[in-house]
């Protein structure tokens, strides 16, 4: 292959990279004081590809006047896994997201997944997913998204998984998961199939399907839950879709998020953390934080409208690359409850969100304006 | 039997060639002695040119003469009336065009172009509703333009967002030449979808193209843009 004549995409790939790897180099020579001793040496000895995580936690202990960070989570979301026949381009991804989590030093607490497991729900695809989850070498913890349930209803994901809507505390904070992925039923009057119903859902801009919703019987169990905590415990709160109002004609929605809101109102300290819109999303409600994931499959564009004014987009993806835009991240809990957010966007420099940016109503710690804007 | 089956096809014969070529076309009247003859835009109008055979060309000044004489041939048949293709002219005190059978008023170009009403006009529109919400189906449909992989375009691109159509042509960095929108749908055929590119006439190019153009309705042009 190496005598082969290089397309002009090939050499523009190529010389991206130089340039990428470059960067890596810049930021290292800067910070060399309080760069780690193991990144340098993983570097130096060039065990790793110059990986953007180290990239960001030198960039941080440099700029950034961090408060104490009491634990540290990581994440891989919406993977949106086809089985290999098809396509195997997104389990790859997977794997690549896998392997970022079970590089970290040290090893995060635990690992989130944040939903979208499958791409169309089938069996298959979940097994493929879970197999491929196997290879986290910390505990993870899952939540389900709209891919995952709506072929058979979240039978077989429950079978792999368990329920999805549980809570759980570890080193001060309380930890709740939730299916928000539920919809009023829309498919019995229109008489379609089970791959129907799934295909619909899949898709962003289709009218036919309902609004998201957590539900009042997940809210009166979320309500009860959350009763037992003390209102000074910090809670983070994960959810597939994003608890507050976006854009309806996209389902990044969530019908019944004021009556969630209300239910997290009387507590100090509560961010949210969740999937589905496959980009940097920032938002804060009276005193909730709200924090996206990214999706290792593909990224959303930005809605037309709705977009919470606290959030710096990433840069426009670029098309010819399929890491761009996509990737996975690390969630900081610092020791006040409150949460920086790092996504790992994969061929960018990483972009982290601080919990005094949010706090602050975006006057302090503001993130660094996108290279490329949205159109 | 054997009867009714040429007599069939000796009635569809016109439909068919009247198909095959659609645009309307204007003949103009033919020549006396082998000079050009140059019909105006009305299918009425036209002026042969002294000298000039077939096949030759005029210089600018002249072509601009013959133009000139045309319009002035035009002007003496129609005395007082201001030459107008649009259907502005047609349009009654409220701004609304006449209604299907209404005499079309003597006071206009009246040709092929002027000539509509509002029947035309909502057929026109459903002709292009449907070809948009073709494209729709195809935007949506991996297989529908023979991609391989299961990624189909609004996967990327819900209501054909960041696609940015507005910005085509431009010079396309990744590319290293002008590219129009048609180049973008195809590299995102060939390349995530796994597909063949298609035809610049494919039918499937051209609706999604219509989806696509559609959906930017309203956003200022901007070719070029970066």
């Amino acid at each position: 292959m190496g005598y082969r004549f290089r397309s002009i995409e090939t050499k523009w790939m190529e010389e991206r990279e130089d340039a990428l790897n470059e960067l890596v180099k810049l930021p290292r020579r800067n910070f060399v004081r309080v760069a780690t001793a193991a990144a340098g040496a993983v570097l130096a000895k060039g065990l790793l590809p110059p990986h953007s995580f180290q990239l960001i936690e030198v960039a941080n202990a440099a700029t950034v006047d961090t408060p104490a960070v009491k634990f540290t989570i990581a994440y891989i979301s919406d993977t949106h896994i086809y089985t290999t026949d098809l396509n195997d381009r997104f389990v790859r991804s997977a794997l690549k997201a896998v392997d970022d989590v079970n590089r970290l030093d040290p090893q995060p607490d635990f690992v989130l997944f944040g939903g979208d497991l499958a791409q169309l729900g089938k069996p298959a695809e979940l097994q493929l997913g879970l197999q491929v989850l196997k290879e986290v070498k910390a505990p993870l913890k899952m939540m389900v998204g709209e891919h995952d349930w709506y072929l058979d209803m979240g039978e077989t994901w429950k079978g792999l998984f368990g329920s999805p809507n549980y809570s759980f505390d570890h080193k001060g904070v309380h930890f709740v998961v939730l299916n928000s992925v539920i919809e009023k039923d829309f498919w019995t009057a229109r008489k379609m199939t089970p791959e129907q119903r799934m295909q619909t859902v899949a898709g962003l801009d289709n009218s036919v399907q309902s609004r998201f919703e957590v539900g009042e019987p997940q809210r009166m169990w979320m309500q009860q839950d959350l009763a037992k905590v003390d209102r000074k415990t910090p809670i983070v709160v994960f959810s597939h879709s994003p608890l507050y109002k976006y854009y309806r004609p996209w389902n990044f929605w969530t019908e019944d998020a004021d009556e969630v809101q209300a239910i997290l109102k009387p507590h100090q300290t509560v961010t949210v953390i969740h999937g589905h819109t496959h980009q940097v999303l920032s938002n804060r409600i009276g005193n909730i934080s709200f924090h996206g994931l990214l999706s290792t499959a593909w990224p959303w564009p930005y809605a037309p409208e709705g977009l919470p004014k606290l959030t710096v987009q990433m840069s426009r993806p670029n098309p010819f690359d399929m890491h761009d835009g996509v990737g996975d991240g690390r969630i900081d809990i610092l020791t006040e409850g409150l949460v920086n957010k790092i996504y790992n966007l994969w061929d960018r420099n990483p972009v982290s969100v601080p919990a005094s940016y949010l706090k602050s109503n975006g006057t302090k710690d503001k993130p660094a304006a996108p290279t490329f804007s949205s159109y | 039997m054997r009867n009714v089956s040429i007599l069939s096809i000796i009635a569809m014969s016109p439909l068919v060639l009247w198909a095959a070529d659609a645009v309307t076309q204007h003949d103009a009247p033919g020549t006396t002695n082998g000079n050009v003859v140059v019909a105006l835009c009305d299918g009425k109008t036209s002026v042969e040119v002294k000298g000039l055979k077939p096949g030759e060309t005029m210089d600018p000044p002249d072509a601009q003469r013959v133009a000139d004489e045309l319009m002035l041939a035009w002007t003496k048949k129609n005395p007082g009336v201001a030459w107008s293709m649009a259907p502005e002219a047609r349009k009654d005190e409220k701004g609304k065009l006449p209604t299907p059978g209404a005499k079309t008023p003597e006071k206009t170009q009246f040709e092929a172009y002027g000539n509509y009403s509002s029947r035309d006009e909502f057929l026109w529109n459903r002709e292009y509703e449907k070809f948009v919400a073709e494209g729709n189906r195809i935007f949506h449909d991996a297989k529908a333009f023979g991609g391989t992989v299961g990624i189909s375009c609004d996967m990327c691109h819900p209501n054909a967002a960041n696609t940015h159509a507005e910005t085509y042509p431009k010079y396309q960095v990744q590319l290293q030449r002008v590219a129009l929108l048609r180049d973008m749908i195809n590299w995102c055929i060939e390349n995530p979808s796994k597909g063949k590119p298609l035809h610049d006439d494919d039918t499937r190019l051209r609706a999604m193209e219509a989806y696509i153009m559609s959906q930017r309705k309203g956003v200022a042009m901007t070719p070029g843009k970066h």
